[in-house]
């Protein structure tokens, strides 16, 4: 049988009555369908929407409330801002400096130790031939599906045992700070990173390669001129991952942080673990228009280098 | 390779170990070993496990609810740019701070926030709702965090089906609900697990969420782990409850492993 397209009522379609009932639910279906497909992904989009553009609109407000609006004020990014210029503000603006350097610092180095490991990891497993290579291909998804808290933890206890038994051996005493926050991101770097560039590696003829080989290029000449070539797009998305991973990373740097490495997390953690003060609002705004302005950013180098293969 | 024998799996192995030992004086593991800590786990902090397997399946029912149609939605968009659009929209707040992202749900949801002003102003309700540090706000956090990981992988799905087959079915006289289950749903059911594990796993190790958002009832086992932790705490009881926490993830992807394999046509 088939169905006719269908106007509003049956009747006038010449459905026999004991199908009018049955076409009526389609359509009554089809129209509930309808309303649904839209209204959800509406709702979808306010909910993730909502509380960021509450957020942002209210770091204007003059009040300290979110709640009430009382006009268009900057006092709070004043507040922000006004130590730097050498003024004595309420809000502690250099400790908010330190930790977004110490992030930075930390995920510029974790992401180049990571990035190096990661593609070699990733070549290794692809390429080698060893014992127990399954094996190391199911390890890379290990730190992926592990919770951030049984990593960070098992670091914590790690740190611990080690540098107790330093100190027993060498008398030498070590403490958590950049070093252990460092280990600790590109612990879970490395995986992400070597699955990107895999995901790459995986797409590459293995005959140019070879090709290059035919043609005289030693191991070193080939990897330099073809494989790594072909392989940056993927190392360059493994690298960009791997270093908003690590601005973004609370829980790990948490369980590894010591005294005076605060990261930009650890410090907005602090703030709302206090009686919250109303400057979060304005450096809350600061940190979305500067990840908004990372990913774009990160958007346009990869439209460039696409338009640049292409030619 | 070695970075991460020696920075992953020795970490873990510590803990494990750890987790069979006494606690000392001081918090730290020392000898004998014992099974106290594990008994303790399930005896006394069984139902925060329960509670954590039930929000984080809340969470993901939740997500699937609301992803799976958004999802749909952008996959069928007719102009590539209208598509890209949204999904961007959907993954932008993902790239913001998780903490920043929590907080600004808090200033909604809290007592003197904008959703009990509009709820009193409205007149639905005399006086301000008591949500935040309610479970409620728990999972909400949680489906507010995660979302994003429901969608992608659906609306990856999605595209990828030929929509020949839905045209198909209606012309063999299928009605849009027969056409969607026996043809939609089947087809994107790899996006539909995918999607499921990237919520549920994240959900069940959550700390930030609960730590900010729950009271006490609303603990997972993330926030149990860390208490155990801070200041001299009971390191062996810690990595015991980490240990299961891990139990129960591997599970899980194991479930998802066999499921993703059936569902591979």
């Amino acid at each position: 049988m088939t169905p006719a397209v269908p106007s509003r009522d049956p009747a006038r379609d010449g459905v026999p009555q004991d199908r009018r009932g049955a076409l009526r639910r389609d359509l009554a279906t089809r129209r509930l369908g309808r309303v649904l497909g839209w209204a959800v992904p509406l709702v979808a989009l306010a909910f993730l929407w909502l509380p960021i553009a509450v957020l942002v609109g209210f770091s204007f407000n003059d009040a300290a409330s979110v709640s009430t609006w009382r006009g268009f004020s900057l006092r709070w990014y004043e507040n922000v801002f006004s130590s730097l210029a050498g003024g004595g503000s309420r809000f502690q603006t250099d400790l908010l400096l330190r930790s977004v350097m110490n992030s930075l610092w930390v995920a510029g180095v974790s992401t180049v130790i990571a990035t190096t490991l990661g593609t070699m990891f990733a070549l290794a497993v692809a390429r080698g031939r060893f014992p127990g290579r399954r094996l190391f291909d199911a390890l890379f998804y290990l730190p992926v599906v592990i919770p951030d808290i049984t990593m960070g933890v098992s670091l914590a206890v790690f740190f611990r045992i080690v540098f107790e038994a330093w100190q027993q051996w060498t008398g030498i005493r070590l403490v958590s700070g950049f070093g252990t926050i460092i280990i600790a991101h590109v612990a879970f770097n490395v995986a992400y990173v070597a699955i990107v560039v895999r995901a790459r590696l995986a797409t590459m003829d293995p005959s140019l390669e070879e090709a290059a080989r035919d043609l005289g290029a030693n191991d070193w000449q080939a990897f330099w001129r073809i494989t790594f070539p072909i392989l940056f797009p993927g190392v360059l998305a493994g690298a960009l991952l791997a270093f908003t991973l690590s601005l973004d990373d609370f829980v790990i740097t948490f369980f590894t942080a010591g005294v005076g490495t605060t990261t930009l997390p650890l410090f907005v953690y602090g703030l709302l673990k206090q009686r919250v003060p109303p400057e979060i609002n304005a450096v809350s705004t600061l940190m979305i228009v500067a990840s908004i302005a990372l990913v774009a950013l990160s958007l346009a180098l990869q439209r460039r280098g696409a338009r640049r293969s292409e030619a | 390779m070695a970075w991460l024998v020696v920075f992953f799996l020795l970490p873990l192995l510590f803990v494990g170990i750890a987790s069979f030992m006494t606690r000392g004086a001081g918090g730290q593991p020392i000898q004998p070993w014992t099974l106290e800590h594990y008994q303790r786990t399930f005896d006394v902090f069984g139902p925060v496990i329960w509670r954590t397997l039930g929000f984080a399946a809340l969470t993901t029912a939740l997500c699937l609810l609301v992803g799976y149609p958004t999802a749909m939605y952008i996959a069928s968009r007719q102009r590539p740019a209208v598509r890209l659009v949204l999904l961007f929209l959907v993954l932008l707040p993902f790239w913001t701070n998780f903490l920043v992202r929590t907080y600004a749900l808090i200033t909604i949801v809290q007592r003197e926030g904008l959703l009990n002003e509009w709820l009193v102003r409205l007149g639905i309700v005399q006086d301000p709702v008591q949500m935040l540090f309610t479970p409620t706000a728990v999972v909400l956090g949680l489906v507010y965090g995660y979302l994003p990981f429901m969608v992608l992988p659906i609306y990856a799905a999605v595209e990828r089906l030929d929509r020949r087959y839905v045209e198909a079915a209606n012309d063999l006289g299928a009605n849009d609900w027969r056409a969607f289950w026996r043809v939609i749903w089947p087809l994107t059911l790899p996006g539909v697990v995918a999607g499921s594990m990237l919520v549920f796993i994240p959900a069940i190790g959550a700390f930030v969420t609960p730590d900010l958002m729950g009271g006490t009832g609303g603990l997972m086992i993330g926030n149990l782990v860390q208490s155990q932790f801070r200041g001299r705490g009971n390191v062996p009881l810690g990595s015991a409850i980490s240990m299961v926490l891990l139990v129960i993830v591997f599970v899980g992807v194991l479930v998802y492993a066999r499921w993703g394999e059936r569902s591979d046509p």
